[in-house]
């Protein structure tokens, strides 16, 4: 398959990547491509521009300090999962990132590229919402809370590029995905975190967009637990429908895939 | 049109492409290195995978521009002075093909699933082989090989 034709541009400063798109608003920002150029090659994106980020060497950092972890945007999925500053800090989060895609797509994929394109069974957006983290772009700092904001469709602006994520530490966290069998993505995937005095419940693909559990987290907080949330069961109105699965069975999946996660959590 | 750079099986090469030409049709069409194969031309099946600068990739989901200044290895990269590589030999050992239409992908994911896991299991194999499909369903002689070339190349390290 063949893209529509487009014009490219590799930068390694994020000053260059900006400069360019002001004079190319229609352009597209690049980074592992593990989604966009298969959506090219589909011929269902059609950017006039690429402009390349990925060689931006001050996207590609992982720095942990005593209660945040923060990933720049142009880490790998595989570095992720292979980081040991992740790994001892919130091994959930590499965990996770060891189940996207294949070995092949995580040696490209990033982190930024996965939480700017906010696919709705994404694993990323779990992480992130379900840890509160904050995604640093190269205008301003935004609460995931505030990040995801609907199908495909973030807080970012035109021209804005996620820089980093700072995630904070949980004392314990877990993620539990159902895999759609045949593309890894989640069917549902949830991902739950407890702070000690809170717990975050966040949910992925099951919906048009991730989407906290505030009955489960007010459970969790009282009691982290698999039996404080045994009970509790997910309407399956909002759910998404389609040839993988019913919203009443991802609605199902929700509450076990939570159960699994915590049970995940409480393993460590 | 731009000219693009790169190294592949250590050869310097320079050749002419849209900025759209996808690096498997690169390798293949400009190149004429037809070793690295297309199958599903959706980013699944994993039977174009090559090594960009040491990491395994799947060519039909990267441009070759991106790939200007690389280091690119494909299958005919593998065999030195006519000996085969030890993962290619032990895929020859152990039948770890039928038709083989999916062996160079499943051998370049190989050679980079060792490289990375000094302690590979069964496991970890199937698990590393993700990627990759094989329409006859030959995984067990897949994993197989890929097991039996681990141990070798460590043998040989050591």
């Amino acid at each position: 398959m063949i893209p529509y034709a487009f014009k490219y541009h590799r930068v390694t400063s994020l000053a260059d990547a900006q400069a360019l798109f002001a004079k190319s608003p229609e352009a597209k920002f690049l980074a592992g491509g593990q989604t966009l150029i298969p959506t090219m090659k589909q011929r269902l994106a059609n950017p006039p521009e690429l402009i390349d980020i990925s060689a931006i060497a001050d996207l590609d950092f992982v720095r942990l300090s005593d209660d945040k972890l923060v990933i720049g945007a142009g880490v790998r999925h595989g570095d992720v999962a292979a980081s040991k500053d992740v790994m001892s800090a919130i091994p959930a989060l590499g965990e996770l990132a060891h189940t996207i895609g294949d070995p092949a797509v995580r040696a490209v994929g990033t982190l930024g590229g996965s939480i700017a394109n906010n696919d709705p069974a994404a694993d990323y957006p779990a992480a992130a919402l379900g840890l509160g983290a904050t995604i640093v772009t190269t205008k301003r700092s935004i609460a995931a809370d505030d990040y995801f904001t609907g199908m495909f469709e973030t807080a970012l602006e035109d021209g804005e590029i996620v820089t980093e994520v700072s995630f904070p530490i949980p004392a314990r966290a877990g993620y539990a995905k159902f895999y759609n069998p045949a593309s890894r993505y989640a069917m549902v995937g949830v991902f739950v975190a407890d702070f000690g005095s809170t717990a975050r419940v966040a949910v992925t693909g099951a919906a048009p967009c991730v989407f906290r559990v505030n009955s489960m987290e007010a459970a969790l907080t009282k009691s982290f637990a698999t039996q404080a949330i045994e009970t509790i069961t997910i309407a399956a109105d909002n759910m998404n429908s389609d040839l993988h699965g019913s919203a009443e069975y991802r609605a199902h999946l929700v509450s076990v895939m939570a159960k699994r996660a915590v049970q995940n959590a409480l393993n460590r | 049109m731009a000219a693009v750079s790169m190294t592949v099986n250590g050869k310097a090469v320079r050749e002419d492409v849209e900025d759209r030409t996808l690096l498997v049709y690169f390798l293949r069409e400009h190149l004429r290195l037809t070793g690295t194969h297309i199958g599903c031309d959706t980013s699944q099946c994993g039977a174009c995978v090559v090594h960009v600068n040491g990491r395994a990739v799947k060519a039909c989901s990267m441009f070759a521009v991106q790939a200007e200044g690389a280091n690119v290895t494909t299958i005919e990269g593998l065999a030195k002075d006519g000996k085969l590589h030890p993962v290619q030999e032990a895929f020859r050992e152990n039948h770890g093909l039928q038709c083989g239409f999916c062996t160079p992908g499943m051998i370049m994911t190989a050679v980079d699933m060792i490289a990375r896991n000094p302690d590979l299991t069964r496991e970890k194999i199937r698990e590393g082989l993700e990627g990759n499909i094989c329409r006859c369903t030959g995984y067990h002689n897949i994993v197989s090989s890929i097991e039996d070339a681990a141990k070798k190349m460590a043998g040989g390290a050591a």
